[in-house]
């Protein structure tokens, strides 16, 4: 059972910052995997009151705040637009409505989770995260950071440059953890396809080898996911095996690069 | 540590824990309808209304909810009134206990959704779980309510 | 034999449906107060192991704990939890708490206190140190190991249900008629196969819950979330060792049953603690200790050896079911006897021989209970597939073997202890599902291009009626003021309906409308005797009980009607709206004989009957499926399921229907998702709903439903059960339209789409190298 001695609702991100150096410190997101810890809490900092529950739109970029709740990737008209439904796609699966209104991008994304849906999209999308401390950085810069970092995870930032993004997962249920998730970004000629739920958490791979330059064909959507699935590490859980994952991963990465052309 | 919100539409004040979850703080407030049915925020039997979106109280800090609106089935007896017959017509409540929490996230999806399609009931209920009925019968008891609704 | 019924037969609404969609207080939790001590129970980490020495004085000290209870401060004299009529066939094999503790999560000390915060800190700080022993964790070495669940000497089997703590055997028995092994050696076709169904969880949304405290005569007042009020009243008389005059067990509504709750899963720990403290107590089960500590279905490996003709004539069902009830024997003698009893029977017609041989073992896992179908789920999974493999061995259409071998109605069952099929319309069940489904244009399969298979599935169910010759229900009605009734019952509404569908029983007997009968139950001092709601019986059992109570109470109103009326009894009838002369010259309304049943009245406007059947007709049902198989990821989707039932006649349509929907749903998880898998320690990893997946509605697909109704002579108004038989069907139609999707035969539920992608057997081998998932450690 999970007890908090203190709760404070920062009033900057300052503040949020320093009382976060403290190893009993624990930010909160949508509380949904922290809920579950058996474990003590000495300060909950709460960001629930600094503005970080909107999705900004500038000129070239989608902002996401970390408080900004799953539900609403899913709802976004412009995100989706850009996305093409991907980033609804990439939450439906989640629980059900209730839970996304409580989970956070923030949270989905700080917590590095292997079987982050939200993770495995924005690093297909090539999105930046913005660190109270440590700045804006790659998506995938960030997942190499010790997870001893003691920073804040302020927003997410999608660029707006035009994208053809598809969204897939594997689930044993529908409303499951995913089995494997896949998502595939397009953006002027260049390919991004990130794998994720392996069951460690998404890594992207672009087409460096060129498989789909000359356009994405039944042969060569099937040679790109082979070669995606020969270069993802796989491993075993209680929801399936690494060689099924293996599987999943050409079929998906497969489909998903076909669902590109045609969309 | 003090929390101010309202519940149910009246103002009120409290002294909580910090690890007071809204599930629990709304019980002791008498709201009962509100139920626990997991501890992994996967049943929806504990759905609320937090500034009249839908939320899982269960995952919800009371501190949480300071300066905000809460709202339970206690609250909202009118509205849930005007289509839980039709889900009764259908037997689909069978033991009950998922039904606060099931009526709670239908009234949210009929705000944001007066005429939904199957396939947007059951996505926007699957939270929702329930032992009992196989979901079909509470479908069909939305649904006739739509029908009639439409009928006029 | 179809009748006219007034009220009998109509979708009237639950009596109780709109309190409990309004969310109106109803349930255990909270209808009793919220200042209870607060009581929970220190589980054990370990499968296997005696407690050497236990610490509470530091917990104890524990600002607002009241007490602390280990082995050392219980009765020592051995019950059981199963929720059965006595003498029980569960054999007498727990104490409240033990030195040996059995399982991963056994009970180990129980604590109570004023808060949930100070009960959890004092079970920190309880000090343990158990000496380690070795489990029994493989169900199929738990037979004659030299490692023992229940060594103990004050074990005991109070029925000879070939129970044999020695060698742990929790029961063991075999039966048969004809020479089997004869008729098998001359069938043309043998399908052998052994089908493997789990430890599946029940899963109501209410986990378990009780609340005790002492009342006004000293006594324990008990308000708990059961199906067994009565039942409940002994088990806790004997687990506490005091007289059972000294207990009062009432329940509320209640959260959803599948029968976990006929079993006393959490009432012994409050009792514990109020009959010793005297102060009141609660215990509500946490999700975690539903999954682990709970009362889930018995784990099953069916064997099956099925001969038959050519033709598809079968001859021959040699069933041997090996079920494993854990650390505890709750239901295990009998859950069994229903693997083999309620399969078989339904190849009756060109049944020449067959035989049913079980055992059931202990093992230091979960403990085992009564989970909805009962062990026929198991055995019809079993041999339904058999079934389907021979119809794909001999090159037969499936449906087209069944209809030759299926039990018609005015055969008597051998393999179901000689019971006559009084009713059975199992044939017109088939061809309605068939036309329903579109059986002859979709057999076997559809290729849709994309990888994608569509096939469809068929299996047919039985199941009872009430225990024959053991079940009592009983109803008491009563005409009250203004001319209403109570009835008052000892079964237990656990959402079912059976409330309401009891009161539209009484409503057609007395000729008035269902709203005047006011029902109540259950409570062990106020209703008549009901051994619970349990079994399939309350429908059939109670049901029968009410019709004689209501005829029985037309005659005491005659007699009081006569009375105004200045004529003998024999002279006038009862009408409904009150009491007339037979000529018609006079009459008395219900609201002038209630007047004066309460005023210078001397007989009784009150009737209780009970009521008990020597035999346990079954329901019958026809399950057919059509899915879709991704067979590049395994993935399955069900697209339709049709459901056609013969429950004699549906009291309450509507209610019945949702039977059906919900037993279907949960026959599909345990078809596709619903899994329970230990570690080498015997823990159990699905231990929370977020690991152990229950359908949502999106994974439900589409139910229909459909009644073909049989007459059942001896049922109240012509009806049978629905309970239980409903979870019957869809784990052998699902596993037969995958087979016709991909050509594999899955024997061991749940059939993941990793399953299905590598087949059976490729998958077996890839699960061993599979890093974690080690097999279980053998009892040294």
């Amino acid at each position: 059972m999970l007890s908090i001695n203190q709760y404070i609702r920062a009033k900057s991100l300052d503040e949020a910052y320093e009382l976060c150096q403290k190893k009993s410190t624990a930010v909160l997101g949508g509380m949904l995997w922290l809920k579950m810890q058996r474990r003590t809490v000495g300060t909950a900092v709460d960001l629930c009151d600094l503005g970080l529950d909107r999705i900004e739109e500038t000129e070239t970029a989608y902002r996401i705040g970390a408080m900004v709740p799953l539900r609403a990737l899913e709802t976004h008209e412009g995100l989706n637009a850009l996305t093409r439904g991907a980033a609804a796609d990439s939450v439906r699966h989640i629980v059900g409505v209730q839970f996304r209104n409580c989970a956070t991008v923030g949270g989905s994304l700080y917590g590095r989770f292997g079987f982050s849906d939200v993770l495995t999209l924005f690093l297909a999308l090539g999105a930046t995260v913005e660190l109270h401390r440590a700045g804006e950085l790659a998506l995938a810069d960030f997942l190499a950071l010790p997870r001893t970092t003691r920073d804040i995870l302020v927003r997410v930032t999608v660029p707006k440059a035009p994208v053809k993004a598809v969204y897939l997962s594997q689930r044993n249920a529908s409303t499951d953890f995913p089995v494997l998730t896949c998502a595939l970004c397009a953006r002027e000629g260049a390919y991004t396809c990130a794998v994720g739920a392996r069951p460690m958490p998404a890594a992207a791979f672009g087409d460096e080898k060129g498989l789909l330059a000359n356009g994405i064909t039944e042969e060569s959507a099937r040679a790109f996911a082979d070669d995606i699935a020969s270069r993802c590490a796989f491993g075993g859980n209680r929801r399936a095996g690494a060689d099924y994952r293996r599987e999943i991963c050409k079929v998906l990465v497969r489909r998903a690069a076909l669902a590109l052309e045609e969309g | 540590m003090e929390i101010k919100l309202t519940l149910n539409g009246k103002p009120l004040a409290a002294s909580v824990r910090a690890d007071t979850l809204l599930l629990d703080f709304v019980r002791e407030h008498g709201c009962r309808s509100v139920k626990r049915g997991c501890e992994t925020a996967n049943c929806g039997l504990c759905t609320v209304l937090l500034d009249g979106t839908p939320v899982l109280s269960c995952s919800v800090l009371a501190a949480r909810a300071d300066g905000r609106a809460v709202q339970t089935l206690e609250g909202l007896q009118d509205e849930a009134a005007d289509f839980v017959g039709f889900i009764a017509d259908q037997g689909a409540e069978q033991c009950g206990f998922c039904n606060p929490g099931f009526v709670m996230n239908t009234i949210a999806l009929l705000r944001e959704n007066p005429d939904p399609t199957d396939d947007e009931i059951r996505a926007y209920l699957a939270g929702n779980l329930c032992r009992c009925s196989g979901y079909e019968g509470q479908l069909r008891g939305i649904r006739a309510y739509l029908d009639r609704k439409k009928e006029g | 034999m179809e009748r006219n019924f007034k009220t009998v037969g109509k979708p009237v609404r639950k009596k109780d449906a709109m309190q409990l969609l309004l969310g109106k207080p109803a349930y255990t939790d909270d209808v009793t107060p919220r200042d209870a001590l607060v009581v929970k129970v220190l589980r054990s980490p370990h499968a296997h192991a005696l407690i050497e020495d236990i610490q509470t004085e530091t917990a104890k000290k524990v600002p607002g704990i009241e007490c602390v209870y280990t082995y050392a401060d219980v009765p020592q004299k051995r019950f059981t939890m199963a929720g059965q009529t006595f003498p029980e066939p569960s054999p007498y094999d727990r104490l409240i708490l033990d030195r040996r503790v059995r399982f991963v999560g056994d009970a180990v000390a129980v604590v109570a206190g004023e808060t949930e915060q100070a009960v959890d800190r004092a079970m920190k700080l309880i000090k343990v140190r158990y000496r380690v022993l070795a489990p029994v964790l493989d169900m199929d070495t738990a037979k004659d190991n030299p490692v023992l669940v229940h060594p103990e000497d004050d074990w005991r089997a109070l029925c000879p249900v070939g129970a044999d703590n020695k060698r742990n055997l929790c029961a063991s028995d075999a039966c048969a008629d004809g020479d089997v092994d004869a008729v098998l050696a001359s069938c043309d076709e043998v399908v052998a196969h052994t089908y493997h169904t789990k430890a599946c969880q029940q899963a109501m949304m209410e986990t378990f819950r009780t609340y005790t405290e002492i009342d006004a005569y000293g006594r324990l007042h008990v308000v708990s979330s059961t199906q067994i009020v009565f039942h409940v009243r002994r088990i806790l008389a004997n687990a506490l060792d005091i007289p059972k005059s000294k207990i009062h067990v009432e329940k509320p509504r209640i959260g959803g049953g599948f029968g976990a709750k006929q079993t006393v899963v959490a009432e012994v720990y409050p009792a514990l603690v109020t009959w010793k403290t005297g102060k009141p107590a609660k215990m509500v089960y946490s999700r975690e200790e539903c999954q682990t500590a709970g009362s889930p279905r018995h784990e099953m490996k069916v064997s099956v050896r099925l001969g038959a003709m050519k033709d598809g004539t079968i001859r021959a069902i040699d069933v041997y079911t090996l079920s494993n009830t854990g650390a505890f024997g709750e239901h295990g003698p009998t859950t069994v006897g229903l693997s083999g009893h309620k399969s078989i029977p339904l190849y009756n017609t060109n049944l020449e021989a067959f035989r049913f041989s079980y055992d059931v073992v202990y093992t230091n896992l979960q403990a085992a209970g009564a989970y909805r179908g009962y062990g026929a789920t198991q055995g019809i999974f079993a041999v339904e597939s058999a079934v389907n493999e021979l119809a794909a061995r001999l090159g037969l259409d499936p449906v087209a073997v069944r209809e030759k071998n299926m039990v018609r109605e005015g055969q008597t069952m051998p393999a179901y202890y000689n019971e006559p099929a009084n009713a059975c319309a199992l044939d017109r069940c088939m061809a309605r599902a068939k036309e329903m489904i579109g059986w002859d244009e979709k057999y076997p399969c559809r290729d849709m291009g994309g990888g994608r298979v569509r096939a469809v599935g068929v299996a047919m169910a039985m199941q009872g009626s009430g225990i024959s010759g053991v079940d009592v229900g009983s109803a008491t009605i009563k005409l009250s003021d203004e001319g209403f009734f109570n009835l008052t019952i000892g079964a237990a509404d656990m959402g079912t309906g059976c409330d309401t569908i009891l009161a539209q029983m009484a409503a057609e007997c007395l000729d008035c409308s269902v709203d005047e009968i006011a029902v109540f139950g259950a409570d062990s001092d106020a209703s008549p005797y009901d051994s619970g709601s349990y079994a399939s019986s309350t429908t059939y059992v109670t049901g029968k009980a009410v019709e004689k109570a209501c005829g029985e109470l037309r005659d005491k109103l005659c007699e009081i009607g006569a009375g105004l009326l200045g004529c003998g009894a024999d002279e006038v009838e009862y009408t409904g709206a009150g009491v007339r002369r037979l000529d018609g010259s006079a009459a008395v309304t219900r609201m002038e004989l209630a007047a004066k049943s309460m005023c210078g009245n001397q007989v009784a406007a009150q009737t209780t009957a009970s009521h008990t059947s020597p035999i346990s007709p079954p329901p019958f049902m026809v399950g057919m499926c059509e899915l879709e198989v991704d067979k590049e990821t395994g993935s399955v989707e069900l697209l339709d399921y049709v459901a056609v039932v013969d429950c004699g006649t549906p009291v309450n349509p509507g209610l019945a229907r949702v039977q059906i929907e919900g037993g279907l749903a949960q026959g599909i998880g345990m078809a596709l998702y619903e899994d329970v898998t230990y570690d080498q320690n015997g823990r159990i990893a699905e231990s929370s709903l977020m690991e152990y997946k229950i359908p949502t509605r999106l994974d439900v697909g589409c139910l229909r439903v459909a009644f073909e109704s049989s007459y059942e002579p001896t049922g109240p108004f012509g009806a049978k059960s629905i309970g239980e038989i409903v979870i019957n069907t869809p784990a052998p139609a699902i596993a037969h339209a995958i087979y016709n999707a991909t050509g594999v035969w899955h024997r061991t539920l749940p059939i993941t789409p990793e399953k299905i992608l590598f087949g059976e057997h490729e998958h077996e081998a890839h699960h061993l190298s599979r890093g974690g998932q080690q097999p279980p450690l053998r009892g040294e």
